[in-house]
């Protein structure tokens, strides 16, 4: 009955975190590096969370670090990669479909150069290369894949092809979902987008790349981090994201099923357009555009029938910019709508939002006179 | 319309907000000929993609974007069909 369809913005808690944040909140307040017992106790937990989620991503512990939320981990992977290259270069070579998180930061550190890509969001793989053989390039950034219209991005690809830069992945959209892509210097993550609690980054340096902090350091347990970690919550995180991926299989070709059925209903509406790749995406995602429908109306009328989804449109972001992401593949940015489906999304609830869409699509397009 | 030249019909869609402009554009296609040109002058950002997006879906060419005398952006459509 739940009909939340926004599980690409935010996963609802997974039962397993809920059940380690309760139990582990009791125990998980001291700090630590001290070297009392109740210390020592939070150590064990902080690092069984690094153990756990090391072995959940398929990486080393000593390459796992938490951060205080995906964003958090954005910056310092990027950045820290860009810094440690500054005598060779500074500037960030991104896809144009890269989260807004990845832009602002490049941005913010200094000069940019963007690739564009083809209709369904994937970076143009020459064009990317082409960018990062100039002189002056300090750090390479691709997603592993897109996170408003879910396809892939070929990421092993352009790392196997990339002399001598290293290369940040923006991991998020995919991160317990799907294998991480080979190739990677930095990647990224974040909780609360695979079930586990908000608050919550994942930040992975593999061993031997040079990492140097883009801020001021910290002396805590983990050199790649400050602040005091919050340990309940990042042992919630790791216990998840660990349930996740034991039964992704299962859970990504249910949501593949749910998935298509929206993607079918959607491509049936007249004059809309289903966008991003159709096969090679990840599972849980699918965004469309309805012509002549404004994108804010039509969230506001799916969530009075009791539909939570997300759009990119510009009326309903904060800048009233339409989703770059969008205006970067050509796609029509109005009338935008992302469906995300939840790891207990019901085949019941897609066949009742199905239902609805036609009727709430054409109210809309009455309301302007077509 | 050459390059630079006048369109056969100007919409005015300035302050008007996304999906205004193209559905002004959508309603005032039927008032040009089959060739002739329909342009938008729109303020809202999402226009510059928009209006080549319906042109796309709707079957119709799109000519470029340039400037009205008072320097808003300028989109151009011709009708094809």
């Amino acid at each position: 009955m739940s009909g939340y369809l926004d599980a690409a913005s935010s996963e609802p808690l997974h039962p397993v975190a809920r059940e380690t944040l309760r139990s582990a909140i009791e125990a998980g307040y001291a700090d630590p590096r001290r070297l009392h017992r109740a210390a020592r106790q939070a150590r064990m937990q902080l690092d069984r969370a690094r153990e756990t989620t090391a072995e959940a991503l398929g990486v080393r512990p000593d390459e796992v670090s938490f951060t205080g939320s995906g964003t958090e981990a954005v910056h310092r992977g990027l950045l820290g990669l860009r810094t440690a290259r500054r005598r060779a270069g500074d500037r960030v070579v991104h896809a144009a479909v890269e989260h807004s998180g990845v832009l602002h930061a490049a941005r913010w550190a200094g000069p940019v150069e963007d690739v564009g890509g083809d209709g369904s969001g994937r970076v143009d793989v020459e064009g990317l290369l082409h960018a990062a053989g100039r002189p002056g390039v300090a750090v390479v950034a691709l997603q592993s894949a897109n996170h408003e219209v879910g396809t892939r991005q070929p990421v092993a690809e352009v790392a196997a092809r990339l002399t001598g830069v290293p290369l940040f992945t923006d991991a998020r959209a995919s991160m317990g979902r799907e294998p991480l892509p080979d190739g990677w210097s930095a990647a990224a993550g974040s909780s609360h987008h695979w079930g586990g609690p908000a608050g919550v980054g994942v930040l992975l340096v593999r061993k031997g790349v040079r990492w140097t902090s883009p801020f001021p350091p910290d002396d805590r347990v983990d050199e790649r981090t400050t602040g005091h970690e919050d340990v309940p919550a990042v042992l919630a995180a790791a216990a998840a994201l660990q349930a996740v991926v034991a039964e992704r299989d299962e859970v990504a070709a249910r949501q593949r099923r749910l998935v298509d059925r929206v993607r079918a209903a959607a491509a049936a509406l007249p004059d809309t357009e289903v966008v991003g790749d159709p096969v090679d995406r990840l599972p849980h995602l699918v965004t469309f555009s309805c012509l002549y429908v404004d994108g804010e109306a039509l969230v506001h009328a799916l969530d009075a029938r009791g539909f939570a989804v997300a759009s990119g449109s510009a009326c309903t972001s904060s800048t009233l910019e339409p989703s770059h992401v969008l205006a970067a593949m050509g796609a029509l940015t109005h009338g935008n709508v992302r469906v995300g489906v939840a790891r207990d999304t019901t085949a019941d609830e897609v066949e009742r939002f199905v239902a609805v869409l036609p009727e709430v699509v054409a109210g809309l397009r009455a309301e302007v006179g077509l | 319309m050459s390059a630079g030249g006048a369109p056969d019909l100007e919409l005015d869609c300035r302050g008007l907000r996304c999906p205004l402009p193209v559905v002004e554009l959508a309603r005032a296609l039927p008032r040009v000929a089959v060739g002739e040109v329909l342009a938008v002058v729109a303020t809202d950002p999402a226009a510059r993609h928009d209006v080549p997006a319906w042109c796309r879906m709707r079957g119709q060419e799109y000519v470029g974007e340039d400037v009205a005398a008072d320097g808003c952006p300028r989109f151009a459509v011709r009708r094809t069909t």
